[in-house]
């Protein structure tokens, strides 16, 4: 176990950056980094972004890379502890409690009594991330889109954070052996709070360059032409260039080139684009604005 | 005959309409709602009699028992103070001479003590509020240094209530509208699995986000620093204020005014904003905010308040479509505009007129009084509905 445990902090950076290609994510030198001192301090990841520049992508390509489980939490406003650490099954603790009074066995001490143990437990993610597991390397937790739950939320988070312990009354302390990967992802929609933020490592992860874009296009639509490939990424990073309500992410670029290829281009023409921007925009301003000055971008490459 | 009793009637009215706010100035609270229902009860009563028109204002303007005191009181003082000449009072004249009789009253006065020591404690908020009855009315623009931290005084004591949404949250209740399977189970098991008692959760309601764009543009000056109060004081009462001010630019001042001091935090905020006196164009500044802090700060169905007097220089259609793109992203848009304010204007700036048909409700801001009602018209805001726009769809919450 002590191997598989140090596996994770052996990564070299190059080491990670080599790794997450493999996973078909491409990561530049920076990120690099942070990923690497996040797992060498134990510290867990902050990474923030607009929607669509490849956060969970990312934590998905990391699991993957350090061979162990991706735990995800996915956030809403709302999330308690019932959805987020554990719940008691009371069907099946009720039905334990007909079936002896069935047997008769009520009014006996045995061990079938006992309606809270482990067995009548249901572990969610945050628990799932504390549970040992033998065998295998210390989870990865995905904590997704953190900005869309709570305060409430946030303020629970930070315990278990700090400590990666939690207590359940019937059972009691349950300890992380291994202190699971944690990655934190927001869409910025609020700001988090500085308790949170100061207990993690920063990482702004931004739309990429032409050349990055490039290399991810080839990485994930490999039945893309060159020739495509080249036309869209240079199209798209114009695009973001403009004015617009939501700049279109890596996400939609690969939606967009999916669809390309779906219908069979090789090259993009203006009535091809007409037909496929709202891959690309999703707002009704946005796309008005693009389809007038549409032409004069496409002129330009 | 009947034309002079009714011009009596009429007077009479006229002067008794000085009553409720007489009533305000001692600090009761009255409502223009009120006012109404008095003036149409009053065609029902005969004004000559005394006892009839005490028990006619105490129904409409009293809601309270412990006001019943006071109310007699001053109704006394009134009712001594109106002239029996037919001239009509200002209500200034009307609180000197109640003031005059009540600093007599205790020697003439033979009711007893009871009344006595109520004049005693009326005296102090008298002179105290008749300064702020004539200070209620008067145009922010036009009061000198001195009246404007008196104003402000009475801005801090303004309570802010806006309408609650709900969260996705749930705490139990007594009573409610589902059951809460986990806390009548956990009770259950003290019956041997029988649910005797059913716990019930409902959702939890929290106090709306307020979102506040205030224009400090050259026409906006003579305002700018009473609304820096406003915004300042609004943060102080609701847990959730964003603040932002935008004359050629659009600055974010929320931080500026979380400082404890009023007086520090607006010196600072004059010292960093260097927009001020330039031309506005609220088209820009609006698009400004929707593109950058639209989505950060327009989530969980914020009341957007924007302060302007509309006199724009930049693209109008721009500010249209802002207005258009802001008002579906919040839960009600207000425009507050202190020309409103003056007698005879009329809202047909090109700006203005572009922007009225996406804002839920045009208000004045010029002075205390039209603060006040502000805060009431937040207070009802959930009850009256959004009307639909031609080709635009509402917000769904």
């Amino acid at each position: 176990m002590d191997s598989k445990a140090t596996e994770a902090k052996s990564l070299s950076i190059a080491a990670i950056e080599a790794g997450l290609r493999e996973q078909t994510y491409i990561a530049d030198r920076s990120l690099a980094v942070s990923i690497f001192l996040a797992l060498q301090l134990g510290k867990p990841l902050f990474l923030e972004g607009e929607a669509g520049v490849g956060k969970t992508e990312l934590a998905k390509a990391i699991g993957q890379l350090l061979n162990s489980r991706l735990i995800r939490l996915q956030c809403y406003e709302g999330l308690d502890v019932n959805s987020a650490v554990y719940e008691w099954n009371y069907s099946r603790q009720m039905l334990q409690i007909r079936l002896l009074e069935a047997q008769g066995k009520l009014s006996e001490r045995s061990d079938d009594f006992d309606l809270f143990s482990t067995d009548f437990l249901l572990e969610r993610p945050l628990l799932q991330a504390i549970s040992p597991t033998p065998d295998q390397n210390a989870p990865v937790l995905l904590i997704d889109e953190l900005d869309r739950a709570d305060e409430e939320f946030e303020a629970f988070l930070l315990e278990i954070l700090s400590d990666f312990q939690v207590t359940i009354p019937e059972i009691g302390t349950l300890r992380a052996l291994e202190k699971p990967v944690v990655l934190i992802t927001s869409n910025r929609t609020r700001e988090i709070h500085d308790a949170l933020k100061r207990r993690c490592l920063y990482y702004w992860v931004d739309y990429p360059d032409f050349e990055k874009e490039i290399e991810i296009v080839e990485c994930r639509c490999p039945q893309a032409s060159r020739e495509l490939a080249q036309q869209a990424v240079g199209f798209v990073q114009s695009l973001r260039k403009e004015d617009l309500f939501k700049r279109p992410g890596v996400s939609e670029t690969l939606d967009w080139i999916n669809s390309l290829v779906a219908m069979n281009q090789q090259q993009i023409s203006e009535a091809v684009l007409e037909d496929t921007l709202g891959a690309l925009l999703k707002y009704r301003d946005d796309l008005e604005m693009a389809r007038d000055g549409v032409a004069a971008r496409l002129l330009k490459k | 005959m009947g034309n002079t009793e009714n011009a009596q009637a009429d007077l009479f009215l006229r002067n008794l309409l000085l009553f409720p706010r007489f009533l305000r100035s001692s600090g009761l609270v009255v409502t223009t709602a009120q006012i109404l229902t008095l003036v149409e009860a009053f065609s029902f009563i005969d004004f000559r009699k005394r006892e009839d028109v005490r028990s006619l204002l105490r129904a409409t303007l009293i809601q309270r028992h412990s006001d019943i005191k006071m109310f007699n009181a001053l109704f006394d003082l009134f009712w001594k103070a109106v002239p029996s000449d037919k001239k009509s009072l200002e209500l200034g004249q009307l609180i000197q001479r109640a003031r005059s009789d009540a600093v007599e009253a205790p020697k003439n006065d033979s009711v007893g003590n009871d009344e006595d020591v109520e004049m005693e404690e009326l005296l102090p908020t008298w002179r105290r509020y008749s300064a702020v009855e004539r200070l209620r009315y008067t145009d922010f623009a036009k009061l000198t240094d001195q009246e404007l931290e008196e104003v402000e005084t009475f801005l801090k004591d303004l309570r802010w209530s806006p309408p609650l949404r709900l969260t996705r949250r749930s705490a139990k209740t007594v009573h409610g509208e589902k059951i809460d399977m986990r806390r009548t189970w956990r009770a259950s098991l003290k019956s041997g699995g029988f649910p005797l008692k059913i716990s019930f959760k409902t959702r939890k309601r929290k106090l709306r986000p307020v979102v506040l764009l205030c224009d400090i543009s050259g026409s906006m000056e003579s305002y700018t620093r009473i609304l820096l109060q406003f915004a300042f004081v609004l943060g102080k009462g609701l847990p959730q204020v964003e603040a932002f001010a935008f004359s050629t630019r659009l600055t974010r001042i929320t931080y500026s005014l979380g400082h404890r001091d009023m007086n520090l935090a607006i010196q600072r905020l004059t010292n960093s904003l260097t927009d001020w006196g330039s031309g506005t164009r609220i088209g820009a500044a609006l698009k400004a905010f929707n593109f950058e802090w639209g989505r950060r700060v327009l989530t969980k169905s914020p009341i957007v308040m924007i302060v302007s007097d509309g006199w724009d220089r930049g693209d109008v259609a721009l500010l249209a479509r802002e207005m258009g793109r802001l008002r579906r992203s919040c839960y009600r848009l207000i425009w507050l505009n202190p020309l409103l304010g003056s007698p005879g204007y009329r809202p047909l700036t090109k700006g203005i007129c572009a922007a009225l048909p996406h804002v839920d409700h045009f208000l004045p801001v010029h002075n205390l009084a039209s603060l006040e009602q502000l805060k009431f018209v937040l207070e009802d805001l959930s009850r009256i509905e959004r009307s639909g726009l031609k080709g635009v769809s509402d917000s769904a919450f």
